[in-house]
């Protein structure tokens, strides 16, 4: 069984530091001047919509794709020289699952662990301890084709955890699963995390960003367009609560003109109103009082998802 | 159970990365080749039957069935030998040749893009320049064995007259090695397969298989087409081939183009595949 014994930091200093980062492909800057730190033990999260530069973010941290301007420091060297360095104490969970199909479930561990130039009579056991972690101990000698799309997920986990890796980098890690595939996922993150584990990982999934993450960024356009932790940017973006108003779809322009002085601010969506407010129900009962009946209405806690939206913009991302 | 302890400074990190950054620099293509045997060995059934198959079947063939119909020895002089003799070289080296072709190119592919594992390796601490090494340590140690095992098959069918013989495992292996690597490189660049591979093997390593002085001396075609022996890396490979197994008589001169003919493609191979894909995995 794996045990790992989370320890204080024995030092404050950031284990990733970025200050400018810029990445071009010719005129195109997939990552546009982006600054932050990460602290060791720290779970840092990348948000933002597709195309905004997470993964290309997530290339230069993973000391594998070289930046065009800026500085980059992972545990204090500079991936364009370090490049084998850095790695070799990195664990890295792409995108798309990359697992070996040649090799069965158990040997994709083992295999991957000789590039640690980790002995074999050491990766034997450890295999055995990971598949365990990733609840794949039944599957050990199961060809990876024949594994659910979560199981999958769970070795490539396994994988990037093979070297005890001091950063795991995790790039959509839950997307394409089912609910219950994602939870137990998280819970396996969230152990990781318990244990001292830097975690950075990019996410569109809000609930994931809320679950996982200390503090985040909002990325958009290769820009950072805000930074905090998920409380403190739903206080700083949005309101404590949303009240959703449903009046028909040929209505709601209508009534939106009516609601003026409703709340904090008002945002008008084809088929609902959303008034942003602390209080949902107080609005609610003001709304009610000017003579306005909707169909339904719904009081909500703000989510990140109010923010990433108003940040981001509702338009589709293609 | 055990225990890992995931406290650290970034100094200790470092000093740790530092020293196994410098194991992977050096050893790091060595790793890759291990992955690839491995990867052989889903296949291995098929290598053994192959690897047995196709001299027995070829040299059985061409050597016993085909000769009987070739009174004369082929070539002049003392270096004049029955057609079992000539033509067994050159099998030797066809067959390292079809090997290298499969293992240079659809693997890389599969590696680049099907089964995107070549990203895998390159986030451990192994750069694009030792992936191509790695491939490279496993086929060439493929052709060898395979080459060892066609090599008894000809001593079996009475081939090899000559006593440096057995160094035509080697010309077969930098044969198939010369031609291979080069194909590496092209894959290594493919970013689809529309069937070139295909193409190539019909248009290209077929033709070269026939008019590359195997099955007969290049001197026999028109003048005309004689050009397509002194580019191919097959006739080379043959011809060195010939002079090890049965002392083949050409000028030493000729022998010395020979070898480094082949040794320089390899060379190029290694070093543009090794450039394209590092380009490739940088994205």
């Amino acid at each position: 069984m794996l045990t790992l014994v989370p320890q204080q930091s024995a030092s404050n200093e950031p284990v990733i530091s970025a200050r400018n980062l810029v990445k071009k492909y010719k005129d195109f800057a997939a990552v546009d001047g982006i600054s932050f730190d990460i602290a060791p033990g720290e779970s840092f999260g990348f948000l933002g919509p597709n195309g905004a530069g997470k993964s290309t973010t997530m290339r230069m941290i993973g000391a594998v794709s070289t930046r065009t301007e800026g500085d980059l420091s992972i545990i204090g060297l500079d991936p364009n020289v370090y490049g084998p360095e850095i790695r070799s104490q990195l664990g890295v969970v792409p995108q798309s699952d990359n697992l070996d199909t040649e090799l069965r479930v158990r040997d994709n561990l083992l295999v991957y662990g000789r590039y640690f130039g980790l002995s074999r009579s050491y990766l034997g056991p450890k295999a055995d301890e990971l598949l365990e972690f990733a609840q794949l101990t039944e599957k050990a000698k199961a060809r990876v084709d024949d594994l659910s799309g979560g199981m999958k997920r769970r070795l490539t986990i396994a994988r990037a955890l093979i070297n005890n890796p001091r950063i795991l980098l995790l790039d959509e890690p839950t997307t394409g699963l089912d609910p219950q595939a994602r939870h137990i996922l998280w819970d396996r993150l969230f152990r990781l995390k318990e244990q001292g584990t830097t975690l950075v990982l990019t996410t569109h999934y809000m609930d994931e960003a809320e679950q996982l993450c200390d503090r985040l960024v909002v990325v958009d356009k290769g820009t950072i367009m805000a930074e905090g932790s998920p409380a403190s940017l739903i206080r700083q973006y949005s309101t404590r609560e949303v009240l959703e108003l449903r009046f028909g779809s040929e209505n709601n322009a209508a009534v939106a003109k009516r609601l003026k002085g409703i709340g904090d601010r008002i945002e008008e969506l084809p088929d609902r109103i959303l008034v942003y407010a602390d209080n949902g129900e107080h609005e609610l009962a003001r709304v009610t009082e000017l003579g306005l009946n909707p169909v339904t209405s719904l009081v909500r806690r703000s989510s990140l998802e109010d923010v990433f939206l108003r940040l981001t913009g509702r338009s589709l991302i293609e | 159970m055990s225990t890992a302890t995931v406290g650290y400074t970034n100094d200790e990190a470092k000093a740790k990365a530092m020293a196994l950054g410098a194991k992977m620099r050096r050893m790091g293509g060595w790793y890759v080749a291990e992955h690839r045997l491995r990867g052989m060995l889903a296949y291995l059934q098929t290598m053994i039957a192959t690897s047995i198959g196709t001299p027995v079947l070829y040299l059985y063939a061409l050597g016993v069935g085909l000769a009987t119909l070739i009174d004369a020895n082929i070539g002049e002089g003392a270096s004049a030998v029955p057609y079992l003799v000539f033509v067994a070289p050159a099998l030797l080296c066809s067959a390292a040749l079809t090997t290298a072709t499969e293992e240079f190119t659809y693997p890389i592919l599969l590696g680049f893009k099907w089964n995107p594992i070549f990203f895998a390796i390159n986030s451990a601490p192994i750069s694009g320049g030792q992936i191509i090494n790695g491939v490279f340590y496993a086929v060439t140690i493929r052709l060898i064995g395979q080459s060892i095992v066609y090599y008894l098959f000809m001593i079996a069918f009475g081939a090899i007259p000559g006593l440096w013989g057995w160094l035509t495992i080697l010309t077969a292996t930098v044969t198939g090695m010369a031609i291979g690597t080069i194909l590496m490189a092209y894959t290594a660049s493919m970013k689809e397969d529309r069937g070139q591979l295909a193409y190539i093997m019909r248009f290209g390593i077929i033709p070269l298989t026939l008019f590359s002085g195997t099955f007969f001396p290049l001197d026999t075609l028109p003048a005309f087409l004689h050009w397509i022996g002194w580019i191919s890396p097959l006739w080379h490979g043959v011809e060195l081939s010939r002079v090890l197994a049965y002392g083949y008589e050409e000028p030493g001169s000729l022998t010395a183009v020979h070898i480094a003919y082949l040794l320089a493609l390899t060379i190029i191979g290694v070093v543009i595949a090794r450039r394209v894909s590092a380009r490739r995995l940088n994205k």
